[in-house]
Parts: structure tokens; sequence; C-alpha cells
């Protein structure tokens, strides 16, 4: 059964969002994403410092059937990639919401977090698509 | 099945191939000492027969269109007919030197010169060019032109290049690769192009647009004259991928349909050796308005005789590609499948290979497979999804493309295009009887009735190949390609 938690904000193309306690915002790819995708063998990180515009790509998934780009959710400057990814992009399949986050980024206007999908549009989203 | 050893793990010290050996070794001494070996190559030390056996052994091991159905069809390699391979081996053809004069090889160049006219006739284009090597080069090749076109104009804010989601993925590379940004538009339900995502992204930074027809999904664009009106308003222009010719050989012409420039892959459409990366060929059709920026050198007469045109005669092409007149092993390959089927043949190839394409669809469809596009005529290809399948017996197109080994047949292309979620995409081409593609229906129906009473059995397929089933991610993130054995010293 696909994991969708409470807590998140998700988008159309299957990421979710953090908000963290320091402003910064924390983005992954969801559960169905990562089975979606299969086994990956290599994630692509955008370097600390970055800018990117909302719907651009940032970071690129690669599973041995696929490669796709992962698309910023929010406006923002990247703050960080995660570090363990290099050598286990696995971590985003075994625990796509954990350790397997991708990247960390300040955003532009926290009020966009509020237009995101939460869990029952996202939900709703995965039913539809079915 | 006994593994093959390596030959490097069948070696032997001191075993040697003495009657292969020359009787007396050329002398060394005159070679500065800087220069000569102090440890002897790592070869391995196998006899004459040990090696005609190892080699002979994994010829055996090919899975492949000599031996097998290969449902993947002309995107891959269709089946190569003995004939062009004899003839393009004529010792007039294959003694050649590149850098010979024009006047003793004007042979060579008219069969080159007659390729090119036979590839403007098949695209309705006006100028080709034969130097691009593989298809990835064609479409760099083609977009580079594009590029040029707009720039010579003094339309230099041309940088956008439209490509849908069912396009090849090597489209948007190939839009990168020449300094365009590639712009993503969707696929309609029914497999079209959807007109009003396009009519949203085309404006003055629109270089072209990438497509392929039939596309992907193996639907014929029915609103490609739109599409062309829409683009060519706006100021861009169209490109042909041509990995799907097989489909309208003869019988549809991309020029017709509004293109500008063709990419063709040779050794799809036109039947030339393929497969292990290369040797390849990707040339390049077009019409009035690109033929300057054609990649040189292109086979040209005159006065009668058959020359190179260079740089001096093209001072607005886009440069050259390969060191001499790309792969023309391949080409002439191509040129003698063109003749020996004539004008006649060719329709028959795309006929036989649509009618094929559909009687296979139609026999799954009434087996009770899901098709993808079941309101669409099919190309030359089709697609099924076995998402229904998965989700209520939990065997995957994987497990379904290595059940087919086990009953003799090459696996369909798997999970591409991506839009269709565990799909299979079947191409039969047109030289498969009707009795193989039967069978094919046969063994797919076997594989689904497995999957439903006993799919561990299914997911242990396949059980009759020299290895089973591959750590695919393991393979992609360790790989080992070359033998680290350790050399030996001189004694």
């Amino acid at each position: 059964m696909t994991q969708i938690p409470q807590q998140l904000k998700y988008t159309e193309d299957h990421e979710w969002v953090r908000a963290e306690a320091d402003g910064s915002v924390v983005i992954g790819i969801t559960d169905h994403a990562q089975h979606q995708l299969g086994e990956l063998v290599y994630v692509e990180l955008p370097d600390a410092g970055r800018t990117v515009t909302r719907g651009a790509a940032m970071a690129v998934v690669e599973s041995t059937k696929a490669a796709s780009d992962v698309y910023a959710p929010l406006a923002g400057v990247i703050v960080q990639g995660n570090p363990a990814l290099a050598d286990q992009p696995e971590l985003v399949n075994t625990d796509p919401y954990g350790e397997g986050w991708l990247v960390r980024l300040r955003p532009g206007d926290a009020a966009d977090l509020a237009a995101l999908l939460d869990s029952a549009a996202y939900t709703q989203l995965l039913a539809a698509e079915d | 099945m006994k593994r093959e050893e390596l030959i490097f793990e069948q070696s032997r010290p001191g075993r040697r191939a003495p009657t292969h050996a020359p009787a007396t070794l050329a002398a060394t001494d005159d070679l500065p000492s800087s220069v000569l070996r102090q440890e002897p190559p790592l070869l391995p030390e196998v006899s004459e027969l040990q090696v005609v056996r190892h080699f002979t052994r994994l010829s055996q091991l090919n899975f492949s269109i000599d031996t097998h159905f290969y449902p993947l069809g002309s995107c891959t390699m269709k089946y190569n007919p003995r004939a062009s391979n004899t003839l393009a081996m004529l010792p007039g053809f294959l003694a050649r030197h590149p850098l010979e004069p024009d006047s003793h090889a004007q042979g060579v160049l008219e069969s080159l010169f007659d390729l090119q006219e036979l590839l403007k006739a098949v695209t309705g284009m006006s100028g080709v060019s034969l130097t691009p090597m593989a298809g990835a080069q064609g479409e760099f090749a083609g977009i580079a032109m594009i590029r040029a076109y707009h720039l010579a104009r003094g339309d230099t804010e041309r940088t956008q290049v439209i490509v849908p989601d069912a396009a090849h993925g090597t489209n948007p590379a190939s839009a990168t690769m020449c300094g365009c940004e590639a712009i993503e538009i969707p696929t309609g339900p029914d497999g079209d192009v959807d007109l009003d995502a396009l009519r949203q992204v085309v404006g003055p930074k629109t270089a072209a647009i990438m497509l392929t027809n039939p596309s992907t999904l193996g639907v014929f664009e029915r609103r490609i004259s739109e599409i062309a009106e829409i683009v060519h308003a706006a100021g861009g222009l169209l490109y042909y991928d041509g990995a799907n010719l097989n489909a309208i050989l003869g019988r549809a012409l991309p020029a017709g349909m509004g293109f500008d420039v063709v990419h063709i892959n040779l050794h799809k459409t036109f039947s030339t050796p393929h497969g292990g990366g290369g040797p390849g060929s990707g040339v390049v059709a077009v019409n009035p308005r690109l033929e300057p920026f054609l990649p040189i050198p292109i086979v040209g007469k005159r006065d009668g005789s058959y020359v190179w045109l260079t740089e001096a005669d093209r001072p607005q092409s886009i440069g050259r590609l390969s060191g001499f007149m790309g792969n023309t092993g391949i080409l002439l390959r191509a040129y003698i499948y063109m003749r020996l089927l004539g004008t006649d043949g060719m329709r028959r190839v795309s006929g036989y290979a649509t009618l094929n394409a559909n009687y296979l669809c139609a026999r799954l469809a009434s087996a009770g497979f899901t098709i993808a596009y079941p309101r669409r005529r099919a190309s030359h290809e089709f697609i099924i999804s076995l998402k229904d399948v998965a989700r209520d017996t939990g065997a995957t197109a994987m497990d379904f493309a290595k059940a087919l080994l086990d009953r003799g047949f090459h696996a369909p292309t798997t999970y591409f295009p991506l839009l269709v979620p565990e799909c299979l995409l079947i191409e039969p081409t047109e030289t498969e009887a009707r009795q193989e593609l039967d069978d094919f229906v046969q063994a797919l129906t076997e594989i689904r009735d497995l999957a439903g009473r006993d799919v561990g059995e299914l997911k242990r397929a396949p059980q009759t190949t020299p290895v089973r089933r591959l750590d695919d991610v393991r393979a992609a993130r360790q790989l080992d390609l070359t033998w680290q054995g350790k050399p030996r010293t001189v004694n």
C-alpha cells in the first residue's frame, strides 16, 4: 500500500514537501513515485546556493528503467542536497519520506507552500491516475 | 547450461597456437629500448582449437533475429538480407582507400550519389548528406542546421525546441547539445500531440519542433498538417525523427507533411547491420531552405564525373561530422537493399510491417490483452499494457519479457514509452510469417495463465538461458567490464 503521510504537502509531479522550523523546506519524491521508478541507481542533486524557479527541473533520479527530472515545487534557493544519496541512492526507495530526502530549499515566498496539495488531494490524484 | 569460461580463465602458462605464429619472429633490435615492453602483454595463452570452440560457443549463445523472433523490430534492427551483405563486400567496394582520388573511386561515388537520390525520393526532400554516423549524430546535424538557418537570417533569439512527451529521449538531448532549450508538451489521451499546448508554447523563441511520425506510441499523428501550420506560422521549423519511417515507406513523404529536415536511421528502415553500438548511419535529408547548411562532404556531379563537394562548394555548411564520408560500408548495404526492393518492394515493406503489427494487435486484443490505444489503428508497432495483470497477480512487464526468452522469443521493448505503465512495445516487422505471430500470441497467453496460477514460478524465468535474472541495479552501479588478471612477468 502506498504511503501518504498526512503532515506533508504534495505536487502533481509526485514530490513531497515538509516545512521545517527554520523556515526552510525539505523535498523528496513520494512512495508512489519511487515505486513507479523502481530501484534507483543514481541521483543528481543541485549545488547549494542555486536559485530555482517553481516547476524548473532541479534534480534527476535515475533507475534501471528511466531517468526522470524532479521539478522544484517552490521557487527558492537550494540550501543543500542530501549528501547520503551519492553513495546510497537506494535510500530513496527504502525510506522516501525520511533518509531518502533529496533537497533542502529556502523558499522565496513561504506562502507558496499553501498552494500545494494536501495528503487528501494527493490521495485523490493517485486514485484518478489508476 | 554450463557457464562459458572467459578466454582468460581458460589460459594456462606456456600454451601456444604454433600453427598461427610466423616461422621466424621479426627482429626488434632496431627499436629504441625506451619503447620496448618490460612485461609481456596480458593475453590469454590458449590453443587454436580452444579459441575456435570458445568463440563458436559464444556465437551460439546469441539470442538474435537469425535464430528467434525478435519483436524489437526496426526500432533496433530488422532482418538483414544476405544479398546486401554479399554485394557490399565485393572487392571493388571493400578494397578502397578513403584518400584515393575521386577519379579512382567513380563506382563507389556513383553508388553513394544514387543513394542520395533514392533517399530524396523516399522523403520528398531536395538535399541529402550521408555523413552522420548514427541516429544521434543525425539529430545533432538536423538541429545544428536549423540553428544555422535561423542565425543566417539574423534571427538569433530562436533557442527553444519543442518536444512532445512521447518523444525519444535523444530528441531533448540533441536540442540541448546544440545549445537549445527543450520545451516539453503533452500528448492527448488519443495519442496525438495536444494542439492547445502547442499553441501556447510557440512564439518568437521557437527554433523547431521535433516529431516522430508515427509516434513512439505506434499511432500516426493525424493533425500533422495543423502542427506544421502552427509551427511555421510562428517562424519555427519541423524536424522529423526517422525512427519509425518503416511504417510509411513508399506511402507518405515527410516533406508532404510539412517537415523541413529528416534524419533516417539506415540501420532501422534500410536494414543494415546494427546492434551492440554500431556502426550506424543517421543520414539527413532537407528541403531547399536548409540545403546550404548540410554537413559535408556530399557526392555531387561535375562534367559527367562524380566528385566530393566540400567547404568550397558549400560555404554555409555546418561542417564535417566524420573523418571521411560516414560509415560507407553501411551506406552501401542500404543502397543495395533499396535497389533490390525497388519502389514496389519498399511499398510492400511498409504494407506488411503495418499488416503484421495490426494482425498481432488484433489477435492479442481478442486474447484479452489490454491495448494502450485501442481506438487507433496501429502503425508498424503497438503497445500493450500489463497494468491490470500486474495489479491482479503481481506479474510485471519485466516478468513477461523474461518468460518469453524461455519460450523461444526475444523480449519486445519494455517500459518504453514511459507514458504507458507496465508496457510492452511490440514491432514484428514485415519479414515475420503468420505462424510465428500466432506462436507469439500463444506464448504471451501461456505466460499470463502462469501468472494467474503460480506467479512465483513465473518470477523464476528465464530458466533456459546461460545466465538467469541479472542484478540490474548492481550492474549499473558496479561496472565490471575488463579482465583484471595480473600480467605475467618476463622470465
